[in-house]
């Protein structure tokens, strides 16, 4: 027993710097903005509540003359406004919205003051706060604006980043020999039509595009371990990316964890990704699918599903269920 | 086929849909002989588990004879007669290899749903929601099993009744796992909330594990009688007994050993909090009504273990959890791992140590399903527990 010790120390200790060399750190916290949107978000749909329901009121005590319909679309934008910012992730845009709302709600206040009948130092009171919220709007838009920039790629911007794991329950050989042949990727990989190996190292991506459309390049394997690693980079074609996948074997039964690593500069710059991440297409949750499939497919030799079995008649609200599906 | 689905709160219908197809090579399709309506089936009957959707086909208690296999099926053969577990497991990730199938990390199609509700996805389930897979369930004629080579049990005593082995594929593994799970010592008191059939079954099982005395509570008398006369347990109804109170004086002022709470989510209290739980529940401010499960922290004695069968399916409130850390209780729960369960419980009723179809009260056919429900649901006709036959 004692002199088995020496011998199994250093190998435990290999196992456990490997793994903390390769898992990623933490994820912090970088977006502080974020607590200030939300109260925002909630003080859009407070405000909008009160221009919806009580416009008369609302009028009378910020000093403008009646106008129910005006008041209540105000309204409108405002509870639109602050459901965009409570349910997206990174609620960028929809801050923004809010100082476009805020220099309408000045500018309206500033023509009711010119009207005959309005009580001047009420509007002004009222312009004041109004003037407030906006400062507020601003610096939390801008402070989110940077919080989107640094989780881009620092030195290239314009690129995301994108990181996951996930713990599969086969030896590394085995995954790293699947993953190896680009060609298997489509059977896990859904945004990806086709992969062909031109040559040892090279090969030609088609992946899906908006709309039906598809977008293509060739890449090159920039660095491949055996059983460890295989890295990628585009060397041309519509979407220019780059990436790593590491297999880090885990202690006795716990199988293999697989991390991605992706950085790719979409069709339409960042720009282009915001856009798709606010309509919900977030690129992190397509990757984390790709890999419960690859690790599903892996494990169990097919990927589980319900597409194609009966049921009832459907109302519209099984729609709406499976609109959330990254899947 | 004729399926019975969902459409909504107190609205399932036997509806013709079409047959179920092999979708991936480890399925198979059974034909199905008997299938029963389960509690847990009420939870989705009165709307509280989100993520149901128009024309889904309930049902996860079923058995019957296989008549399609994929390629991936080698272990079972056309016409085979076996019982179908409701959790659906894969039998290959990190869970299945400790047998922990209920939380199968590869059978839940849907785990990205699951994930977003309860931070991690438990196993696919038959005919319980979307957030566990969506997978069309067993009160039908046919149903595609997935995982075929795993879950499934092969009947092969041609003198045993559907009767006897159906409730293998939920209530009698649950009930069974709700008493493992309290860890008795011989001659320990257990206390079980519900006399349904999962709690018919778990106080049957507390004997089987060696307990000394088993204190059933609920207020229906039939289902007392049930527990008293059928799997000798003593019992208390609620609405004549303070339960707490009786719980201590039947216990020397100790408490029971251990608490099994078997009503779940929807649990009937009387009182304030009784109304309090209902309209928050109604008002969607919680989803789940805990008063069994409060009662059963606040009756375990000191150190004793508080096992949960019952379903909850989002959030409660007013928990006594200062009661469950100052007096070193542990709380155990889960879906049930029925495939853990199967060989040894079919040996058991091999054996005649229990034959499971002393709980069921009401026979029909597939198409009186909404019937089934109704009486269920309400109480009416004494009725216990309903199995279906196609």
């Amino acid at each position: 027993m004692q002199a088995a010790r020496p011998s199994t120390a250093p190998a435990n200790q290999r196992s456990q710097t490997m793994r903390a060399d390769v898992l990623p750190p933490p994820r912090r916290k970088t977006d502080t903005a974020l607590p200030l949107a939300r109260g925002l978000g909630w003080f859009s749909i407070g405000l909008g509540l009160a221009e919806l329901v009580a416009p008369r009121q609302l009028a009378r005590f910020i000093g403008v003359t009646d106008n129910t319909t005006l008041i209540q679309a105000m309204g409108v934008r405002e509870i639109a406004a602050g459901i965009g910012i409570l349910t997206q992730r990174r609620p960028t845009a929809w801050v923004w919205a809010r100082v476009g709302g805020d220099a309408l709600d000045l500018s309206l206040l500033a023509a009711a003051a010119r009207q005959p009948g309005s009580d001047n130092t009420r509007i002004a009171v009222a312009a004041a706060a109004v003037a407030g919220v906006t400062a507020l709007d601003l610096a939390c838009s801008q402070q989110l604006a940077r919080a989107n920039w640094a989780s881009a790629d620092s030195e290239n911007e314009g690129r995301i980043n994108v990181q996951k794991t996930m713990a599969v329950n086969r030896p590394a050989q085995e995954l790293y020999a699947y993953w190896h042949n680009f060609e298997n990727l489509p059977n896990f990989m859904k945004h990806l039509k086709s992969v062909t190996t031109t040559d040892a190292r090279t090969s030609h991506w088609v992946a899906k595009g908006p709309a039906g459309s598809s977008v293509e390049w060739d890449a090159e394997v920039t660095e491949d371990r055996p059983n460890e690693l295989i890295a990628w980079r585009s060397t041309n074609g519509d979407v220019e990316n780059s990436g790593v996948v590491r297999f880090v074997p885990e202690p006795a039964g716990r199988g293999t964890i697989v991390r991605v690593e992706m950085k790719y500069t979409p069709p339409a710059g960042v720009v282009g990704a915001m856009v798709a991440k606010l309509f919900g297409e977030e690129p992190e949750q397509q990757v984390q699918e790709d890999l419960r499939r690859f690790k599903r497919f892996m494990e169990t030799g097919e990927i589980p599903t319900i597409e194609g079995q009966p049921a009832g008649p459907r109302g519209s609200l099984y729609k709406l269920l499976k609109k959330g599906d990254p899947a | 086929m004729k399926a019975t689905c969902w459409h909504g709160a107190h609205d399932v219908r036997v509806e013709n849909v079409p047959d179920p197809k092999i979708l991936n090579p480890r399925d198979a399709i059974v034909k199905i002989t008997s299938t029963a309506i389960c509690g847990s089936d009420l939870h989705l009957y009165d709307g509280y588990i989100p993520t149901m959707a128009d024309g889904d086909i309930l049902g996860h208690e079923f058995m019957g004879e296989i008549v399609e296999l994929g390629s991936g099926v080698k272990n079972l053969k056309i016409g085979d007669r076996v019982v179908v577990p409701f959790p659906i497991a894969c039998g290959n990730c990190y869970f299945c290899a400790k047998e922990e199938y209920s939380l199968c990390e590869n059978s839940n199609p849907n785990a990205w749903m699951a994930e977003k509700m309860w931070g991690h996805s438990p196993s696919g389930i038959f005919g319980y929601s979307h957030l566990v897979g969506g997978y069309a369930g067993g009160q039908a004629e046919y149903a595609r099993v997935p995982f075929a080579d795993v879950g499934p049990i092969k009947i092969e005593n041609s003198g045993l009744s559907d009767e006897q082995v159906l409730f293998l594929s939920d209530i009698f593994p649950t009930g069974y796992m709700a008493a493992e799970n309290c860890d008795i010592k011989p001659d320990d008191t257990v206390a079980v909330w519900g006399c349904g059939p999962v709690g018919q079954f778990a106080i049957k099982s507390a004997f089987m594990l060696g307990a000394g005395r088993v204190i059933a509570i609920d207020r229906f008398p039939e289902r007392l009688r049930m527990a008293r006369e059928q799997v000798g347990a003593e019992t208390l109804n609620y609405e004549e007994f303070d339960v707490l109170d009786s719980l201590k004086e039947m216990t020397g002022g100790r408490g029971p050993d251990a608490c099994i709470d078997a009503v779940g989510m929807e649990a009937h209290s009387h009182g304030m909090m009784g109304t309090y739980d209902k309209v928050k529940q109604a008002m969607r401010l919680q989803s789940d009504r805990p008063p069994v499960l409060r009662e059963a922290i606040m009756a375990c004695r000191n150190g004793g273990t508080v096992s949960v069968p019952g379903v909850y399916g989002g959030f409660i409130d007013k928990m006594p959890f200062g009661s469950f850390m100052n007096r070193s209780l542990t709380i155990k729960t889960g879906q049930t791992h029925v495939q853990r369960y199967l060989r040894p419980l079919l040996d058991r009723i091999e054996n005649g140590e229990i034959d499971p179809s002393f709980v069921i009260t009401h026979r029909m056919r597939l198409d009186d399903a909404a019937h089934g429900y109704d009486i269920f649901k309400n109480k009416e006709e004494n009725c216990i527990k309903v199995v279906m036959h196609p």
